[in-house]
C-alpha cells in the first residue's frame, strides 16, 4: 500500500505541551498551574442566552461570517474599546475561535514559498500553521530582557524580500509580555517601509493590568489598511468551550478568509454566537470582575518570586507569569518534570512555546489563591532543594 | 481604595493586611489606617464567620418571620424595631417594602422554641398586627458562598 499521509503534516512536530500532557496524566494527585484558559465559569447571563436560544430553536446555519447581530455588537466592541472601526457586513467574519482565524488568516494571505515571521515564545499554532499555509515560517526570538516585547531590530534583522506577514501575537501566552503604544509605533514604522501585512492576535486585549487600556496596532496611522485584528470569547468572557473567535480587517482580505472558511467550516456554532452578543452587550462588569482577580493573583505570584528570589519580569498581560530557571542550571523540561516528580506540581517548560523559552517556566494563574498558595508553597521547598544541591556540588 | 478592601474582606475577613496589600498593589499602612478608620466609622461593623450548622451535631433552627406592624407617629418603625431585636434569639431585622414591614431572621434551638417566641413575645407586642413564620429547611448558599456544593476543576490539567 503507498503512504497514505502527506508529509508537509507529517513533518510538523508534535507539539510539546502534548508530550507534558502524557506525563502530567499519569500523575493521579498532582496539581496542576498548566492550563491556558480562565477558570471562572462562563457569566451567568452569557449562559443562559445560549440556552434560551436553543429553547426557541435557533439551531440552523447562521450566514456564513456570522450572525448580522453578533457582527454589529463586534463592531460597536471594538469601536468602543480601542477605537476601530470596522464595517460589519464586509469587515468582519465570527470563527471557531481564534485558532480558526489564525489558520485561514494565513491561509487567504500567503503563497507558496513567502515568509511569516513569528515572534516566539508564543502560541503553539503559528508555526504548523503557517506550514500548513505553504508559508516559510521565520522565527524571531524575543528576549527577557526586553520582556518578551518585539524590538524595530529585531523585526528589521528578520525581514527579507520573501517576507509578507507578520504575526504579533500580545498581550502574550506564555510570557505574559504586552506591546505599548510606543512599541508598536517602533515597529509600525519598519512594517509600512517594508510593505508587510500583520495577523494580530488580541485574544487577550482584555486581560492587561496597566492603567493605560491594550492599544491594537491596527489604530496606528496607516495600520488599518494592512492588519487582521483576531480576538475572541474565549478568554475575556471565560468562554473556551464555546469556540468562538472573530476577525476583523480590509474587506478584500476578509472576503477570501469567509471564502475558506465557507467551505471548510460553514458557520461558527449558532448557540455560542447567539449567547456572544450577550457578552458583549452586558459583559463589560463581568470582564471588569475576573480581570481584578487575575491581576490580584499576579500581585500575589511576583511578590511570592520576589521573597524565594525567583528572577521573574513582571508581566502585564494575560494570565501567565514565565519566570526564569537558568540559575539552577537544568533544561525547562528537566525542571518542569523534577518539580511535578518530587512536588506534582504540574509547570509547562517554556520551550513548548518555541527553543528560545529554553530556561524559562510558564505558570498559569488562572486558578483560585487557595490553589496558587499551595503551589508556591511547594515551589518554594523545590527551589531551596535545587540551591541546597548547588551549595553541595560546589564544595 | 475603600471599595476594594471591603469587597476582599467582605469574603474573607481573616485575610492579613501584608496580604491584602500584596494582592491591592497598595502599602500596608495604608491598608492599616483605612481598616482603622472604617471600624471608627461604622463602616465596618463586625468581623463574622459562616458556618454551616447543619454540618454540626449541635442543633439549630432558623425562621424567617414576616411582621405586620402599626407605626407610631413620630417615629415609625423605630421603636416597634428596636422592641425586636433587643432579644438575643432575633439575629437581624430589617423594614421592608411591600405586603408586611419588618423582616426578622431568628435562631432557636428547636421549632418549640421558635414557635414559643412568636406567640409569647412577638404577637403579644401591641403594635404587632400579624406575623407570618417560614422555617429554613436547608441553606444553599449563604452570604455569597455556595454551601452545598465543593468547587471542581472540569478543565485538563494541561492545555496550550
Amino acid at each position: 500500500m503507498r503512504n497514505p499521509l502527506a508529509d508537509k503534516v507529517v513533518n510538523i512536530k508534535p507539539s510539546g505541551i502534548r508530550k507534558f500532557f502524557d506525563i502530567v496524566i499519569e500523575m493521579k494527585d498532582a496539581i496542576s498551574l498548566g492550563v491556558g484558559e480562565p477558570d471562572f465559569d462562563t457569566p451567568w447571563h452569557i449562559r443562559d442566552e445560549g440556552i434560551y436560544s436553543l429553547e426557541k430553536g435557533r439551531t440552523f446555519y447562521t450566514s456564513n461570517a456570522g450572525l448580522k447581530e453578533l457582527k454589529v455588537e463586534i463592531c460597536r466592541y471594538l469601536n468602543r474599546k480601542m477605537n476601530l472601526t470596522y464595517d460589519a457586513d464586509h469587515e468582519v467574519i465570527v470563527t471557531v475561535g481564534g485558532s480558526e482565524a489564525i489558520d485561514i488568516g494565513l491561509r487567504a494571505m500567503i503563497n507558496p514559498g513567502e515568509e511569516v515571521l513569528i515572534p516566539q515564545p508564543s502560541y503553539v499554532s503559528y508555526e504548523p500553521c503557517a506550514l500548513l499555509a505553504d508559508a516559510v515560517p521565520v522565527i524571531i526570538e524575543l528576549k527577557a530582557e526586553n520582556e518578551f516585547r518585539l524590538t524595530k531590530k529585531e523585526l528589521l534583522e528578520h525581514i527579507t524580500d520573501k517576507t509578507k506577514v507578520l504575526i504579533l501575537p500580545f498581550p502574550n501566552n506564555p510570557t505574559g509580555g504586552i506591546m505599548e503604544r510606543s512599541d508598536l509605533e517602533a515597529i509600525a514604522e519598519v512594517i509600512i517601509e517594508k510593505d508587510l501585512f500583520v495577523i494580530s492576535d488580541e485574544i487577550y486585549a482584555e486581560l492587561t493590568y496597566l492603567d493605560e487600556r491594550h492599544v491594537s496596532i491596527a489604530e496606528l496611522p496607516g495600520m488599518w489598511e494592512r492588519t487582521i485584528v483576531i480576538n475572541g470569547f474565549s478568554k475575556a468572557y471565560a468562554m473556551t468551550g464555546w469556540r468562538l473567535g472573530y476577525a476583523c480587517g480590509p474587506a478584500n482580505i476578509i472576503e477570501q478568509m469567509i471564502k475558506i472558511h465557507q467551505y471548510a467550516i460553514m458557520c461558527a456554532p449558532t448557540t455560542s454566537q447567539y449567547a456572544a452578543v450577550a457578552a458583549l452587550r452586558d459583559g463589560d462588569e463581568d470582564v471588569a470582575g475576573m480581570r481584578e482577580e487575575y491581576n490580584q493573583r499576579r500581585r500575589y505570584l511576583m511578590n511570592a518570586f520576589r521573597e524565594m528570589r525567583l528572577e521573574c519580569f513582571e508581566p502585564y498581560g494575560a494570565f501567565y507569569v514565565f519566570p526564569c530557571i537558568k540559575e539552577f542550571g537544568m533544561t525547562s523540561e528537566e525542571f518542569a518534570t523534577r518539580f511535578l516528580t518530587e512536588e506534582k506540581v504540574a509547570v509547562v517548560p517554556g520551550t513548548a512555546f518555541g527553543d528560545c523559552g529554553e530556561g524559562f517556566l510558564r505558570i498559569s494563574y488562572a486558578y483560585s489563591l487557595d490553589n496558587l498558595k499551595t503551589a508556591v508553597d511547594r515551589l518554594q521547598l523545590f527551589v531551596e532543594r535545587l540551591r541546597e544541591e548547588q551549595r553541595i556540588k560546589e564544595n | 481604595m475603600r471599595q476594594k478592601i471591603l469587597k476582599m474582606i467582605e469574603h474573607n475577613s481573616r485575610i492579613n493586611t501584608g496580604e491584602l496589600a500584596v494582592l491591592l498593589g497598595v502599602e500596608e499602612i495604608d491598608i492599616i489606617n483605612q481598616i482603622a478608620a472604617m471600624e471608627a466609622e461604622g463602616v465596618i461593623c463586625g468581623y463574622h464567620t459562616l458556618i454551616d450548622w447543619d454540618k454540626t451535631y449541635i442543633e439549630k433552627v432558623s425562621a424567617l418571620i414576616e411582621v405586620r406592624a402599626t407605626p407610631k407617629r413620630g417615629q415609625g418603625f423605630e421603636s416597634i424595631a428596636e422592641r425586636i431585636y433587643k432579644y438575643p434569639e432575633v439575629s437581624s431585622v430589617f423594614l421592608i417594602s411591600g405586603a408586611y414591614d419588618l423582616l426578622i431572621t431568628l435562631e432557636g434551638k428547636s421549632l418549640k422554641e421558635v414557635s414559643m417566641f412568636v406567640s409569647d413575645k412577638l404577637s403579644t407586642l401591641d403594635s404587632v398586627l400579624s406575623t407570618a413564620t417560614h422555617f429554613i429547611l436547608k441553606k444553599y448558599k449563604d452570604h455569597g458562598t455556595i454551601l452545598t456544593k465543593k468547587y471542581e476543576d472540569k478543565r485538563e490539567l494541561i492545555t496550550p
